[in-house]
């Protein structure tokens, strides 16, 4: 009985430690399970990888440290270089499915009976594995079966083996990969053309506002937010460009095709590859590249978010 | 289950008399779960696994084996995770320096006492390629020869016969190209193919001893006995006996052109036996030859890979894991893993019978008779494997650009300095 007046008690005083610091504990606790994730699979190794880029280590036996000297050894490394222009070959050439993602959702934000249909024949692609992306277009480039070789010859031109090719073979996987990529900014632009202001067109008309100048002038201001998550996941999806690459040409003709990520998977964990050391230091380039562009994406976000509170 | 064992009855009882007879009556008979990873995931090669698993479960009353079966190529990069932690008993793998990781990070167990025991009767001529550091490290328990399979049918066409020597070899692939076609098939987008090629023009050019003095990173591939090798191969490369846009194609693709009559042979390991068999060639098709002689009076070095079974280093069950090894390389599970109805490879056991099939048949007589110069792994299996890759994209950028050969050798080399 005593006992249960002091509960009541506490409860009506509400004094308690927790009670006082409510405000403080709650967000931490819903914050906790993911922060404890987030540490364990994306920052603490991290920070691994840089320690093990300092070592020789075949991922088996002892690791022996040795400095700088993985990074002494990518300065060198005609393999590294290829695949950092790879990776900027990518990145400019993907961007492309921005400006072919708005001129397609243009073309298809009409009223004509059976556009639903159009539009999803041509969001289609986005919705197929990379995996069979790349099978597909490989095929389509084969050589001698292919399509692509089928109508170039019956063209009278030459056959080409694009995919075998040392300086056409990347330019043909990231044509691949703008296929699924445009249809993803597609129907980023279309959502957003849903959100224009008719007000503003019809007032745009009214001034005399017509093709380019209105598209430039009225459309493309307020599709700006849509335009900002296209680039940002075109840029993403640019760097995470592996399994294209895996699926397509295994990084083949001798090693042409191979991004910084590819490569690293092939140094350190792939059939012949046993060099943790080297492997973390080309993922600790990859990620201060990454880093970059992220720090530009929040900086961006950050600036709209002031402007907009002005 | 396909059923490669029916009946399992005698097949025990004869091998309880065999161990018997061969002295082995010593061994306790093992107890307790043997653990087993297996890489033989392709549909025969599983079956005959699941069936000695079962075999050697039923052969032990009182031991449950516990046998995982994990797809062959994921194996090459799951078997360091297997290994480090929570290890099982027996595993496959490669034999000779393929090894070397594991055995280097003291995953594999040296089991060398029990060879020396004479566990293994029948297995001398294998031991080699078992062998690192002065100790062995597992057992083999199939192998298969590589050479040339050809189109009978397009030789006898065309006029021409097996050749022996390389003159007779380049005159057979004129007469072949002269008639429209490719004298050899090959796709070399997963780069080992052409590693096929180098070992045997080298082990050709310039005998197995420096092939593997090579192998051992002992001489620079600036060398210019290797060149030599090249110069060899780039007059097969000119000449166009290759298909073009190899690169382009796995080996399984390359297929088509040899089942077709665009080209008339492949260098091959024997398991391309059975693809050309079921994509309809009929063995009056289908033939096989050694690799022709270049340099006269170098005794013939062969490829012959060899798969293995270790026991891991930090096996729980290690009566049990010794145990099956002995059982895997008898002479009576040899000759019947071995067979038609199983893998259709050599048997290592010197006393098990090889099956009745031509081309095991030629690849044996081969291999036992004309390779005085020693056996191979492979490329990929006698170089460490970071020199292997490397190789292999050089390898592979010759067969496309031949031109840039110094510039390919320059950079091998300054990876064996690195590597070695």
């Amino acid at each position: 009985m005593r006992t249960a007046i002091a509960e009541t008690d506490k409860r009506r005083g509400g004094h308690t430690w927790m009670q006082h610091n409510r405000m403080i504990i709650t967000p931490i606790l819903f914050l906790l399970p993911g922060v404890l994730f987030f540490a364990v699979y994306v920052v603490i190794p991290i920070f691994q990888s840089f320690h093990i880029s300092l070592y020789r280590w075949d991922g088996l036996g002892e690791a022996a440290w040795i400095g700088l000297a993985n990074y002494e050894e990518l300065l060198t490394d005609r393999n590294f270089d290829i695949a950092l222009w790879n990776n900027a070959k990518w990145l400019v050439l993907y961007l492309l499915a921005v400006p072919a993602g708005l001129f397609i959702a243009l073309f298809l934000n009409q009223t004509v009976v059976g556009i639903r249909l159009y539009k999803s024949l041509f969001f289609f692609p986005f919705v197929l594995s990379q995996v069979v992306v790349g099978l597909v277009f490989s095929w389509f480039y084969l050589p001698r079966e292919g399509l692509l070789n089928t109508i170039i010859t019956s063209l009278g031109l030459e056959s080409i083996n694009i995919l075998g090719d040392p300086v056409l073979a990347t330019y043909g996987i990231i044509a691949a990969g703008l296929w699924p990529q445009t249809a993803y900014c597609m129907i980023l632009y279309l959502t957003g053309l849903n959100a224009v202001d008719p007000e503003q067109v019809e007032a745009g008309r009214l001034d005399g506002a017509k093709g380019w100048r209105m598209l430039w002038y009225v459309i493309l201001p307020q599709l700006k937010p849509a335009t900002f998550i296209a680039f940002v996941v075109t840029i993403i999806g640019a760097l995470r460009s592996f399994d294209l690459i895996s699926v397509m040409t295994n990084g083949g003709p001798f090693g042409s095709t191979r991004v910084l990520s590819f490569y690293m998977f092939e140094r350190a964990l792939s059939e012949f590859g046993f060099r943790m050391g080297y492997g973390s230091a080309i993922a600790v380039v990859l990620f201060f590249i990454m880093l970059a562009f992220i720090a530009y994406v929040l900086y961006a976000m950050w600036r709209d978010d002031h402007e907009a509170r002005r | 289950m396909r059923s490669n064992f029916p009946s399992l009855k005698t097949g025990t009882a004869a091998l309880a008399a065999a161990t018997i007879a061969a002295g082995g009556g010593a061994y306790a008979d093992p107890e307790g779960t043997l653990t087993i990873i297996s890489d033989m995931s392709n549909p025969g090669p599983r079956a005959v696994m699941e069936g000695l698993a079962a075999e050697f479960d039923a052969l032990h009353p009182n031991l449950e084996v516990d046998l995982t079966i994990v797809d062959r190529e994921a194996w090459k990069t799951q078997i360091r995770n297997a290994l480090s932690a929570n290890p099982p008993d027996v595993i496959n793998w490669y034999a000779a320096n393929r090894m070397a990781p594991y055995v280097n990070a003291g995953l594999f167990m040296d089991i060398t006492d029990w060879w020396e025991a004479g566990d293994y009767a029948g297995l001398e001529s294998v031991r080699g390629a078992l062998t690192m550091n002065g100790a062995q490290w597992g057992v083999p328990y199939t192998y298969y020869q590589w050479g040339v399979y050809y189109r009978e049918d397009i030789f006898n066409e065309l006029g021409l016969s097996e050749p022996a020597t390389w003159e007779e070899e380049l005159a057979n692939c004129q007469v072949i190209v002269d008639s429209g076609r490719a004298c050899y098939t090959i796709g070399t987008r997963y780069l080992w193919t052409a590693g096929g090629w180098f070992d045997y023009l080298n082990m050709r050019t310039n005998g197995f001893d420096f092939h593997m003095a090579l192998a051992r990173g002992e001489v620079p591939w600036t060398d210019d006995r290797v060149r030599a090798t090249f110069a060899n191969w780039r007059q097969l490369i000119d000449m166009g006996a290759f298909i073009a846009d190899h690169q382009t194609y796995s080996w399984q693709e390359a297929l088509p052109f040899m089942v077709n009559g665009e080209a008339t042979a492949y260098l091959m390991g024997n398991f391309a036996v059975d693809q050309l068999r079921n994509a309809g060639l009929t063995d009056d098709q289908l033939d096989f030859y050694q690799f022709p002689i270049i340099t006269g009076g170098l005794p013939q070095g062969e490829d012959a890979p060899t798969d293995t079974f270790h026991v891991a280093s930090g096996a729980q069950n290690v009566e049990a894991a010794r145990a099956f090894l002995r059982f895997v390389t008898s002479a009576e599970v040899q000759t019947r893993i071995n067979g038609p109805d199983g893998l259709g490879q050599l048997p290592v056991n010197a006393n098990a019978s090889v099956a009745d099939d031509e081309f095991i048949r030629q690849g044996f007589e081969m291999l036992s008779r004309n390779a005085q110069g020693g056996i191979a792994q492979f490329f990929d299996r006698d170089w460490p494997a970071e020199m292997a890759a490397v190789g292999m994209e050089g390898l592979q950028e010759f067969m496309v650009f031949p031109d840039n050969l110094d510039d390919i050798l320059v950079r091998l080399e300054q990876a064996r300095q690195r590597i070695y």
